[in-house]
């Protein structure tokens, strides 16, 4: 009965596999030391094994895979400087990437205080390198049971990005910026961070990167120690963008991720995040902003393989003009990990009929001692809340704007350092100022 | 100087008649009650004067010095100096107290051609009122009414009536959830903003706030219009005869 199914799958399969022959024709794996190239055959065999996503596939179905796959990156305006960029009055460590590449005269010495940080082409150089442990391990890991071959793909071919192993408390936040000066350009940028026993790191993200961006982030985070993440995605309205970041988390540590999105044709983000040790923290948050021709996907992973671990996912998406977001998020509680609290929360504010929200909230239990919940809420903006703001003298179009900034303020109240709140505040502040003109 | 003339009002979404009539005027320097059973129409009145949706005039007015307030927006309504104390204050995360404030004092500002009020001159100024209510520099840097106390969400009303200096001043059941002591926390910042240029319309289901608040004239409403006016011994008798005893005596 189900033969003609199967062979229907199989000949689905087939045709992706022949299409991810033919996107990889031509391309060379990047030249490294002996670990560098183990990892990055490993991960072209899965890509092969895989095939490239295609629009059947199961987390494909609300986000077109085409334009992050096809041979050229479709051209992307560069949009011109008109605010001071993020983070500017933040005190970090600066390491510039100009279309995807490292600029050495634009970055600060890599020097800081209890962490080493090398470029990813100087690491990948050593026959031997501690990275070997995490380099295409964590994202490996991350294929199942669902596939991200955007990752593996990026795992092969990337060769630029930082290593970077922090032994301390990192003195200041290590800060990466993404300028995009090329409208044409396809970068790809793979990121190894190692935090030991107790360590602690603020790692921030800015900047458009290029026309088209694939980046993976892979974070071990050791026993006790801290990861800090705070990303604002470039306002380049026709730049495309696919992340990953697979996490791995040892007991008690805490790994927090909070990721800002406005503008931006295509940008989808997966999170992985993996519990192995007991009483840790994850908390995975966005705030995106779209207006018309926006697409913004939020992919998130969490696996709870260890006892007493807490998870919490808050996703917050304004939507205008016809623009769409998706958010496609599971708790995977595996056998054992009992005492498990795990939380997400998906909402839209759809500011017109036009704009739409997708949301795949998935739920997969095997202990019985777990405090789980998940909510997905598509609404318009709060009456009661616009009424009492216009009651005191403001007018609509602000007064929209703050509940705008209220509706998103649980996702930004996830970012624990109060001067990286501001800045993220100010720049929402910002865009919502602009659209009102 | 507020004056309703006539005023009926209906629900937008079914065809109830809420208001079937309502006159009343109050002066500058005055304050008038209005007290009522439960759906008498007290807290329609308030939102149809201050511009909420969901209400349709079917005839009559409502003036503010003159000007016709009805088809005015909520934020001009409140530019011309009206100000309406929430039964229930709304809680609004992510938006800090202060920051709403200064938008709001500004909004009015420019609405009535006056400069901006700038940091300096408004940090100095909300400290100085906020402190007469009791109200702590935390609260003010805390989001707009998020994890308030009852009392502390009505001492938020008045702090903001305090900065937006109305002309027409709507407390709506103002004593709703306060205490003995919120409520005369409350009372005493109400009473400290009367003066001979400002209008009052204290709506209260209870005599007890108007032991604190002493009013010129007080009113009862009941089923959309005002049955009976008299001075402050009319809430006295509400107290001692309950509204079915007054109205008793109403004809009909």
């Amino acid at each position: 009965m189900n033969a003609p199914i199967q062979s229907k799958r199989a000949q689905l399969k087939q045709a992706k596999l022949a299409a991810t022959e033919e996107r990889l024709q031509g391309l060379s794996l990047p030249q490294g030391g002996v670990w560098a190239t183990e990892a990055r055959q490993s991960a072209l065999a899965r890509l092969r094994e895989m095939g490239l996503p295609a629009r059947r596939d199961e987390y494909w179905k609300f986000t077109r895979p085409d334009t992050l796959i096809q041979q050229e990156a479709p051209v992307a305006e560069v949009l011109a400087h008109d605010e001071a960029p993020v983070f500017d009055g933040i005190d970090r460590l600066k390491i510039v990437f100009v279309d995807g590449v490292f600029s050495a005269a634009e970055s600060d010495p890599l020097d800081l205080a209890g962490v080493e940080i090398e470029r990813l082409a100087d690491a990948a150089k050593a026959d031997i390198h501690w990275a070997r442990e995490i380099f295409g391990v964590l994202e490996a890991r991350g294929q199942s049971p669902v596939e991200r071959p955007l990752a593996a793909f990026n795992t092969g071919f990337a060769d630029d990005g930082v290593v970077v192993r922090v032994t301390d408390r990192a003195q200041k936040p290590v800060s990466l910026i993404y300028r995009h000066e090329s409208e044409t350009s396809d970068a790809m940028l793979h990121h190894v961070v190692r935090l030991e026993k107790g360590a602690d790191l603020t790692l921030l993200e800015n900047g458009p990167a290029a026309a088209r961006f694939n980046k993976v982030l892979e974070v071990d985070v050791a026993d006790g120690a801290a990861f800090h993440h705070v990303r604002a995605q470039g306002r380049d309205h026709q730049r495309r963008a696919a992340t990953h970041i697979f996490a791995r988390l040892g007991a008690e540590s805490v790994f927090k991720s909070f990721t800002l999105t406005v503008n931006g044709m295509l940008t989808r983000n997966e999170c992985v995040v993996e519990f192995t040790g007991d009483d840790a923290v994850a908390h995975v948050a966005g705030a995106c902003l779209g207006d018309g021709d926006f697409l913004h996907d939020d992919t998130v992973f969490i696996t709870h393989d260890a006892v007493a671990c807490e998870s919490r996912q808050v996703f917050k998406k304004v939507l205008r003009n016809g623009a769409t977001g998706v958010f496609q998020g599971k708790i995977l509680v595996k056998p054992g990990a009992q005492k498990t609290d795990g939380y997400q929360k998906s909402q839209s504010l759809l500011l017109d009929d036009d704009s739409q929200f997708l949301a795949k909230p998935e739920l997969e239990i095997y202990a019985d001692d777990v405090a789980c919940s998940h909510g997905s809420t598509s609404g318009a903006i709060d009456e009661e809340g616009l009424f009492y703001l216009r009651s005191r003298g403001i007018e609509e179009g602000p007064a929209t704007d703050l509940m705008t900034l209220a509706f998103l303020a649980e996702a930004v109240e996830e970012i624990e350092d109060e001067h990286l709140a501001e800045e993220i505040t100010a720049r929402l502040e910002g865009w919502l100022a602009r659209r009102r003109g | 100087m507020l004056e309703i003339k006539g005023l009926k009002v209906k629900l937008e979404e079914e065809d109830k008649e809420i208001l079937k009539g309502v006159d009343l005027t109050v002066e500058p320097g005055s304050v008038h009650a209005i007290m009522g059973p439960n759906g008498s129409g007290k807290s329609t009145l308030s939102y149809v004067l201050s511009g909420r949706e969901g209400y349709v005039v079917t005839e009559g007015s409502a003036t503010l010095d003159g000007e016709d307030l009805l088809d005015l927006e909520p934020e001009e309504r409140a530019a011309l100096g009206l100000f309406l104390a929430f039964q229930y204050p709304v809680e609004i995360p992510g938006v800090g107290n202060m920051t709403f404030l200064r938008t709001a004092v500004n909004a009015q500002r420019k609405a009535r051609g006056k400069e901006e009020m700038n940091a300096t001159d408004f940090l100095k100024l909300i400290r100085a009122k906020a402190k007469e209510l009791k109200i702590d520099a935390e609260m003010l840097k805390r989001p707009v009414n998020v994890g308030f106390s009852g009392g502390e969400k009505k001492r938020n009303e008045i702090l903001q009536m305090a900065m937006l200096e109305p002309k027409m001043c709507i407390l709506d059941e103002t004593d709703s959830g306060l205490d003995v002591d919120a409520m005369k926390l409350v009372s005493d910042g109400v009473n400290a903003l009367r003066d001979a240029g400002r209008g009052f319309l204290v709506i209260t289901h209870y005599q007890r706030l108007l032991d604190h608040i002493i009013p010129d004239v007080v009113h009862i409403m009941a089923d959309g219009r005002i049955v009976k006016s008299g001075g402050p011994e009319l809430a006295q008798e509400v107290e001692r005869d309950g509204y079915a005893g007054i109205m008793a005596e109403v004809p009909a």
